[in-house]
């Protein structure tokens, strides 16, 4: 995900929680079954993992933008000198 | 919330401290009704009525309780533990209570109830001060709930009286 989609993702899950709490002890209230509540809530905890943990595209709509190629190549690594098989034949 | 455990984690401890949330409202929630029991006791016959050889004195019963407890049942009530008591003074204690009856009630259907039993409990004394004693049949009942504070309550029956003499 990208900063944006993470922002998004943590306010939806916190919304998508709080609004099937509320539904859960509304509905559970007035029917009179606490195990209805119970159950309309894990059904809104399972819904909300299934929306807001895995990588959904909708989460990376502002991708981060690395740096281009162009860049890199006026900056090279630096390059490992061919000194070790010198010393060898010295000692020989 | 940059990987899936990040994720998990978060969400997960939000959702447990709103279901703790949840169960304390529903606690809550049960102080807003006004429960109406009510009960009756009748003792039919006093089977036997003896001095123990240790002293003390025991007397056995056959009785009818009837009670509604229904008003007592919500929709975060686990069950209802109720018990009949006999409590009476005597001059060695201000206060005697003596269990003779006890029963789980699970469900609203079966909180109104009509039973014909002997005591279930031995109604013994502290010693010998039984013969011509008035005593109180005390309903007493422990609404256990769901989720919360457990509370409990009683209704007296005055009226009862032992017998002058050994049987």
């Amino acid at each position: 995900m990208d900063w944006q989609g993470q922002k998004v993702a943590e306010q939806l899950m916190q919304i998508m929680l709080v609004v099937f709490a509320i539904a859960a002890f509304i509905t559970g209230y007035i029917v009179g079954s606490f195990e209805l509540m119970m159950y309309v809530y894990a059904g809104g905890v399972v819904l909300t993992i299934l929306t807001t943990i895995p990588n959904w595209p909708f989460f990376n709509r502002h991708p981060l933008k690395w740096l281009d190629p162009s860049e890199v190549e006026k900056h090279p690594k630096p390059q490992v000198t061919s000194s070790v098989s010198k010393k060898k034949t010295a000692k020989k | 919330m940059h990987s899936f455990g990040y994720r998990a984690n978060a969400l997960l401890s939000f959702a447990i401290t709103i279901l703790a949330l949840m169960c304390a409202i529903a606690s809550l929630s049960d102080n807003f009704t006004s429960p109406s029991p009510s009960s009756h006791v009748q003792v039919l016959n006093i089977n036997w009525f003896r001095n123990k050889p240790d002293g003390d004195d025991e007397v056995s019963m056959t009785m009818n309780i009837s009670a509604d407890l229904q008003s007592l049942f919500t929709w975060n009530t686990k069950q209802v533990f109720v018990f009949l008591a006999a409590e009476y003074e005597t001059p060695q204690n201000s206060l005697n209570q003596v269990s003779l009856w006890d029963g789980i009630i699970p469900a609203k259907e079966h909180a109104k109830f009509y039973i014909h039993t002997t005591n279930k409990y031995r109604f013994v004394d502290q010693g010998s001060n039984l013969r011509g004693r008035d005593f109180n049949m005390t309903l007493h009942w422990h609404v256990m709930p769901k989720t919360g504070k457990m509370f409990a309550d009683k209704i007296v029956m005055t009226g009862f009286r032992l017998p002058q003499s050994y049987r």
